[in-house]
């Protein structure tokens, strides 16, 4: 590859230096004025754009080819498969349209190229001809962004009250990870308490946070819709899963969040890639920093009795740190102003990661 | 000074056309011009053809300062294993132990888009040819302010340099993206290039939109008051409507740009909160709160998306002239031309916020930006059936310029295709920041934008310098080229499509991202050739400059008025009177014509064989 690369840079070259020379023959003889001669050089032109064409065209067909399972590793979400769908619904139309408004063009060059003695045909507009392909486009359109709406309001739409929850920091270079504990419930956080241990801010002063467990990755059971509420504390970051098809911005200052239901464990997927070190993993899709493109981290997919059993395991922040709870304790309330918490009541994640089956 | 002795074409714009003839002022004092000094000639040259050069070789200039810094990333992403430490004797320590610092590359990433944006793809396109082009065109003796045409390329020069000199600062230029998002580009903790090199951006972009809309009110001036007589706005070529069009867009969208780069420099400098809130970084936890760092976006693509269409529709105006002149036709559907572009710029001020569906923006706000997105695909499809129509039953005449315009329309339907997929939030969700983002906009902005650039330089070249560029070079150019730009981005799709982030230094961190070592080597390799054969180009044009064979008044037989001057039209464009205007600029190839061209001066009374029925009574 690399040498073909290089072979065609040299290639380049020679042709350069060819035509250079020639040139200098060429201006040699340059005087008075210029008449244009359409000659040669315009058939060879016409013709070039007929082999560009099909060559172009073949080329372009073989690769895509040869890089389709490459370029689409295998999907493990529920709307990631409705997506998909209309994903190449939508490549084939524009496909269609990419070939016949390409070969009209290489061909029209080709066919109407200059002929001694032929005359153009004077023809300013056809008023039927246009509106029939303002208003083919415009249909098209419609259908393209119906189907597209109604996927995306179902994406984007409430979550599932079963929902499992969890949350997800962004910072300079890596994703925290957080889950609610027993209670089901996110405690509230301020980014005035963050510090190298309390690295998300929780308040422990707030009876929700006390459960509230950090986790060096992300778990999740399969087949359960699961709730990431997403933050960020320092510049923005983006949480981006390509397998689940999820993306979403990490924004200081506003909360946001992203649901999906994913549909094969990671040990599925290894079995079904081949690949015993296959991860899901999320990989920061905004510009942050120098060490933006490291930014990381990992979704583990399991079945949900293994979930449950790795969530009662999990030991709570306060519970882990308990210097940092005695420091809250003495201090009572550092904090002024409240973040409201990310999350509103909602059942027990346990309970709902088994109600779900 | 003696430029303001010329008299301008609006005063007969309003004579009728036989009283032109004998005007007075038309002979202007051609000896007062021999007295000008020449830093009045030409450096601080008030004559929009000058002022045009100094664009094009500016854009030209940055151009290929943009294509280093891409073609140095590209040596990263291709080869990422590899010691650079051959490049340290440009670099110095940006290299470190032999490899590209991280930083550094998102500096390079960041002023390459900065650059062929808004510098060499609005400046130095819109620049050059609503600079050069509008006055002849429509018939007037020069731009309706010359004094402010001359400040728009001085504020430019200036922003120039500012942006340029923050390439060689300590801290690095700026390395947040193009886009700038703060916090990012707010706090110099986050990343050394938010420091002085953010600073010096934002300066430097802010005397830029100065320098637009200085160069956009005398646009939109001189179309509106200077046409010369009989030029309707219904017999404007194409070029002057989408010239029209982009001031206007470009005149209500910088502004915008601006207050977003003023509340950034408060935020930056002053202390205030607009786009920060509730940040913790280096230890220490920021006194900002209740900002938005979405807001500066919105802001962003309300100037950013027009942006696109800024850069986009001088090249689609040049494209539709190159064509008609070439194929020997009519342009088809001139109205709906117009229509399509007045659609396209009302549009693109409805679908900014299409950049930003996962940000977390409310979804309801995404259906709506959807819809509005797919619509504006619409008349893009209006424009290219009515290009390929015009090409349909043509005498096609491949001059270098008909080329690239033929190449245009091939790149701005690849790349426009995709933007459906990217419209549509659903799948933008996947999309978004992808490698197939990358290949979207530098099909259909970039390479289109830039073969618009070219088509323009080999058409007008001609008229600009009085001499002839060469055509074979110019073959040769276009053949590489064309085929660079397809090597390069039609792999990207590929790459995007199974998810590479944009904006990554090295993919060898992940798992998911490790397959495409090869394609990205090969993409490497594609964007080094295509640099490569700009060199034939830019020796073409040094080289034509002086030695170029000599070009006749009207070498392509075109219809327009700027082929009515000498071959190197003198102050004030025409030495006489300047022409009436009877008929629309695409009279080509009409039945009963001794020629294949009537060109936009000649009344209907001298072509009474190739009258059309509604013409006779105009005879
Ligand atoms: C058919 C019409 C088009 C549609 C529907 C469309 C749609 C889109 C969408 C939705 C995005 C955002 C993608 C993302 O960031 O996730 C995008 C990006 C972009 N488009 Fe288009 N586009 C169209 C034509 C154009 C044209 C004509 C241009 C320029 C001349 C253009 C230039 C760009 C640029 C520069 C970006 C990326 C900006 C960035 O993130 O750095 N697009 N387009
Ligand atoms: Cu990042
Ligand atoms: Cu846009």
């Amino acid at each position: 590859m690399i040498a073909l690369g290089i072979l065609l840079a040299l290639v380049l070259l020679l042709v350069v230096f060819g035509l250079l020379f020639r040139l200098q023959i060429l201006t040699s003889i340059f005087s008075g004025s210029y008449v244009r001669q359409i000659g040669l050089s315009n058939r060879v032109n016409a013709i070039l754009m007929l082999v560009f064409m099909v060559v172009g065209m073949a080329a372009f067909a073989y690769s895509f080819i040869a890089n389709f399972d490459k370029m689409n590793p295998p999907i493990a979400s529920v709307h990631g498969l409705h997506t998909e769908r209309m994903f190449w619904i939508t490549m084939i139309i524009i496909g269609i349209v990419f070939v016949l408004t390409q070969v009209a063009l290489f061909v029209y060059s080709y066919k109407y190229q200059y002929r001694e003695g032929r005359r153009a045909f004077f023809y300013s507009h056809n008023n039927k001809i246009e509106v029939i392909w303002t208003v083919i486009p415009a249909i098209v359109m419609a259908g393209l962004v119906f189907g597209g709406w109604k996927e995306w309001t179902n994406i984007m739409g409430p979550a599932p009250a079963n929902s499992v929850e969890l949350e997800i920091m962004g910072k300079q270079f890596n994703f925290l990870v957080r889950y609610p504990g027993r209670d089901g419930k996110l405690g509230p956080i301020n980014y005035r308490l963050i510090d190298a241990t309390n690295e998300f801010g929780f308040n422990l002063n707030d009876q929700r946070s006390l459960d509230d467990f950090t986790a060096g990755e992300v778990h999740v059971p399969k087949g359960v819709p699961v709730l990431l509420h997403i933050r960020s504390r320092d510049v923005l970051h983006a949480v981006y899963s390509p397998h689940f098809r999820v993306q979403m911005y990490a924004v200081p200052g506003m909360p946001t969040k992203f649901w999906f239901i994913p549909t094969k464990t990671t040990d599925e997927m290894r079995a079904q890639t081949g690949n015993p070190n296959f991860n899901y993993e999320i990989a920061c899709n905004q510009i942050c920093g120098r060490g933006h493109f490291a930014m990381k981290s990992t979704i583990i997919v399991e079945e949900p009795d293994d979930y449950v059993a790795w969530y009662a395991q999990q030991k709570s922040f306060a519970e882990q740190n308990p210097d940092v709870l005695a420091a809250f304790k003495n201090k009572k309330t550092p904090v002024i102003e409240e973040v409201p918490a990310a999350t509103t009541a909602a059942p027990a994640a346990t309970e709902k990661a088994q109600a779900a089956l | 000074m003696a430029a303001t002795n010329i008299p301008t074409g609006g005063a007969h714009a309003q004579e009728a056309p036989h009283v032109q003839h004998h005007a007075a002022g038309d002979h202007h004092d051609e000896h007062d011009h021999h007295d000008q000094h020449w830093l009045f000639k030409y450096v601080f040259s008030q004559d929009h053809k000058w002022i045009a050069k100094q664009f094009l070789i500016s854009g030209i200039v940055w151009a290929f300062i943009g294509a280093t810094l891409s073609t140095l990333f590209r040596i990263q992403l291709g080869w990422p294993e590899a010691q650079l430490t051959w490049l340290e004797p440009l670099l110095g320590r940006w290299v470190e132990g032999g490899k590209l610092n991280p930083e550094f590359y998102l500096a390079l990433v960041t002023m390459h888009g900065t650059i062929m944006v808004f510098f060499v793809l609005t400046a130095g396109l819109s620049g050059t040819f609503s600079n050069f082009l509008i006055p002849l065109q429509v018939g007037a003796r020069d731009m309706a302010s010359g004094f402010m045409n001359m400040l728009s390329f001085w504020f430019f020069f200036v922003a120039g340099v500012i942006m340029f000199i923050s390439l060689f600062l300590e801290t690095g230029p700026a390395s947040a993206g193009w886009t700038i998002y703060p916090p990012l580009s707010a706090l110099p903790q986050a990343i050394p290039g938010s420091g002085a090199g953010q600073t010096l951006w934002l300066v430097s972009m802010a005397l830029f939109i100065v320098s637009q809309l200085l160069g956009g009110v005398n646009y939109i001036t001189t179309i509106i008051n200077l046409r010369t007589a009989g030029m309707s706005m219904a017999k404007l070529p194409l070029t002057i409507w989408s010239f029209f069009l982009t001031a206007i867009l470009g005149l209500l969208s910088f502004p915008v740009l601006f207050s977003a780069a003023l509340l950034l420099i408060f935020d930056r400098s002053f202390g205030t909160s607009f786009f920060l809130s509730d940040i913790y970084i280096g230890g220490e936890a920021l006194n900002h709160v209740g900002g938005s760092p979405i807001l500066f976006q919105h802001l962003f693509w309300f100037l950013g998306h027009p942006e696109v269409y800024i850069v986009i529709m001088p090249a689609m105006g040049i494209v539709s002239e190159v064509l008609a002149t070439n194929a020997r036709k009519p342009i088809f559907g001139y109205r709906a031309m117009i229509g399509s572009l007045i659609g396209i710029s009302l549009l693109s001020f409805v679908v900014w916020a299409h950049h930003m569906f996962v940000t977390g923006m409310n979804p309801f706000l995404g259906s709506v930006f959807m819809f509005l997105t797919l619509i504006i695909a619409v008349p893009s499809a209006v424009k290219t059936f009515n290009w390929l129509a015009t090409l349909w039953r043509g005498n096609i005449r491949f001059t270098a310029a008909m080329l690239f315009a033929i190449g245009f329309v091939s790149l701005f339907v690849s790349g426009g295709l995709t933007g459906i997929i990217l419209g549509n939030a659903a799948l933008d969700i996947q999309m978004h920041n992808t490698y197939f983002v990358v290949a979207h906009f530098h099909l259909v902005m970039g390479s289109s934008a830039f073969f618009g650039m070219f088509a323009g330089v080999y058409h007008w070249f001609p008229k600009m310098f009085g001499r002839m560029m060469d055509e074979k070079l110019g073959y040769v150019h276009f053949w590489l080229t064309i085929l660079a730009a397809y090597l390069v981005f039609l792999p990207m799709h590929y790459v995007g499509i199974a998810g590479f982030p944009r904006r990554y230094y090295a993919y060898t961190a992940y798992e998911s991202f490790n397959q495409f070592g090869d394609l990205n080597t090969f993409i490497s390799i594609a964007a080094i050739m295509a640099f490569f054969a700009q060199f034939i180009f830019l020796f073409n044009f040094v080289y034509s400059i002086f030695r170029g064979r000599r070009a006749t008044e009207n070498p392509w037989n075109s219809t327009t008025l700027e082929w009515t001057t000498p071959v190197e039209p003198g102050h004030g464009n025409w030495p006489g009177a300047i022409p009436a205007v009877y008929r629309w600029p695409y009279d080509y190839s009409k039945p009963g014509a001794p020629e294949d061209f009537i060109p936009q001066h000649i009344p209907y009374s001298q072509t009474v064989s190739s009258n059309l029925p509604y013409e006779k009574e105009m005879e």
